[in-house]
């Protein structure tokens, strides 16, 4: 437990230092505050903007950090003189997945507050940010202990991300692109959060997410075994 | 003694290119060994097969008498390794650099203030690791490894590439842990840093140990000139064998006040070496 509070103590310590992290964690959540209180259009669905943003912070904020971190610490081998300092490699993990995960829910509150939430759709939308968030973190954790530095990192990462988080913002304007794009876990998350006045989770939801968050555990230990974290 | 360091057997190749062969070496408690060799001799690979980065192909290693492949996470706070390549967090002050690793080993801010008054960071507590020069980040891993204050350390190339006055710096800071009685494992392509600080090394050339023992006695095997060369108060230069009357030869000299120095032909460690291998020494 010290171990990882000492890496995510690192973590905070070095958030307003990290202007590219800290840009993914603010950028989303202040598009919808703006966004929200400056754009009010006849017809336009209610909370559009928190709803298309808060998608679109699930599909690359946690994914790219997560990445980004890993794949930094990977190239200036501090990761290596953690791991020789008697932390061992899931310590890290856990401590940086915590940091990533904590900021990523705070920036849900704020899109939670934009969209005005209360009560049930309040707690439905912090659970379902938080499972997209943990599966992002995920799916970030194997593409930066896959990659050897942060320039493979970003070039995996870029297209990942973009699927993540732009296929269910095409989605919502293209009807048949939900066909395919609903196997992805933020199809999901975008589903669930578009209908968050009257949610109710079916087996199909749960089965998909499921099912994503299996291919990212096994895509995650297939490049942990192969690649550790050296 | 006991020894610190036990390396049996040890080979390693990487494809067709063998690295280490056959190192057999003991490290005493207490003292300052120096593997010696040009860059890519296998100096680093050592170390890493040493603190169970790296696997050896045959043989064993050990650290106070644990198997080097069997070395549980918490052992590694009973040694310290600064390896050249290990890097710092240079978004953050130094003091937030050695918070890290002090929430780790359980210690205090005031280690942490010690640690880096001790390799003379003192002032520079608050300036991010970024904005160091390259033998001040040197000072900044020595900090992270002494302030755990380990029993055995390990320090791969601690001066490469500084400047001679910032080398000198951290070769005291060495001879100080050693006075602590602290055992240093140290690799260095600079042979003059080793005569300065080692109490034994070990000469590493495409993957053997061709030479071994203390400075001294290594350079003495190659004293093969066996001469004394004095030079003179007049300006030159006079020398002589060393054989048994050199000592009425130069009592002569010292009695007409004649003598100005008196050198031995010993060579140096980089002469060994270059006799021993015929390379020239990476610099």
């Amino acid at each position: 437990m010290r171990n990882i509070c000492a890496v995510f103590l690192k973590q905070i310590n070095e958030t307003f230092k990290n202007k590219t992290i800290l840009i993914q964690f603010v950028l989303f959540p202040a598009f919808a505050l703006i966004m929200e209180n400056a754009i009010k259009l006849q017809d336009m669905p209610e909370h559009f903007f928190v709803k298309l943003f808060s998608v679109m912070f699930v599909g690359m904020a946690p994914l790219t950090c997560m990445s980004s971190i890993l794949s930094e610490e990977k190239e200036k081998n501090t990761l290596r003189a953690l791991l020789m300092s008697n932390v061992k490699p899931v310590q890290y993990l856990l401590g940086v997945g915590s940091y990533l995960w904590l900021m990523c829910m705070a920036g849900s509150v704020v899109f939670a507050l934009c969209g005005q939430y209360r009560g049930k759709e309040l707690v439905a939308f912090l659970l379902i940010m938080a499972a997209g968030i943990l599966l992002s973190i995920l799916v970030g954790a194997a593409i930066g202990v896959f990659s050897r530095n942060q320039m493979t990192a970003t070039s995996i990462t870029i297209p990942v991300m973009m699927v993540f988080s732009f296929l269910p913002m095409i989605a919502t304007f293209n009807e048949k692109i939900v066909k395919f794009a609903k196997i992805i876990y933020s199809q999901q998350i975008s589903m669930l959060i578009n209908n968050i006045n009257d949610v109710t989770i079916e087996m199909e939801n749960v089965v998909i997410l499921l099912a994503n968050m299996l291919v990212a555990i096994v895509l995650f230990l297939l490049a942990f075994y192969r690649k550790g974290l050296e | 003694m006991r020894d610190a360091i036990k390396i049996n057997n040890i080979s390693k190749s990487f494809g067709s290119k063998t690295v280490l062969d056959d190192i057999n070496l003991d490290v005493e408690e207490g003292e300052i060994f120096g593997l010696l060799g040009p860059s890519g001799a296998g100096k680093t690979t050592l170390i890493k097969i040493l603190t169970g980065q790296l696997k050896g192909e045959h043989g064993t290693t050990a650290i106070n008498g644990i198997n080097s492949q069997q070395l549980k996470s918490t052992d590694y706070s009973s040694f310290g390794i600064m390896m050249d390549n290990f890097g710092v967090y240079e978004r953050l002050s130094c003091f937030d650099n050695l918070k890290v690793f002090a929430r780790i080993y359980r210690l205090d801010e005031e280690d942490i203030r010690a640690a880096l008054s001790d390799v003379g960071l003192g002032s520079a507590g608050k300036t991010a690791a970024g904005n160091l020069s390259k033998g001040m980040k040197n000072r900044l891993r020595l900090a992270r490894v002494f302030m755990i204050n380990p029993s055995v350390l390990f320090l791969d190339e601690p001066t490469s590439g500084l400047d001679p006055a910032t080398s000198e710096d951290i070769q005291q800071l060495i001879l100080a842990e050693k006075k602590k009685g602290k055992t240093i494992f140290l690799t260095t392509h600079n042979m003059a840093e080793a005569e300065k600080l080692c109490d034994h090394v070990a000469l590493l050339h495409k993957g053997k140990i061709v030479e071994y023992g203390s400075p001294q006695e290594v350079c003495r095997r190659y004293n093969h000139q066996k001469k004394l060369l004095i030079h003179l108060t007049d300006g030159t230069d006079k020398e002589i064998p060393t054989d048994t009357h050199s000592d009425e030869t130069v009592y002569e000299l010292m009695k007409n006040n004649l003598v100005e120095t008196i050198h031995s032909s010993e060579p140096n460690l980089e002469t060994v070496f270059l006799e021993l291998t015929g390379e020239e020494l990476a610099r």
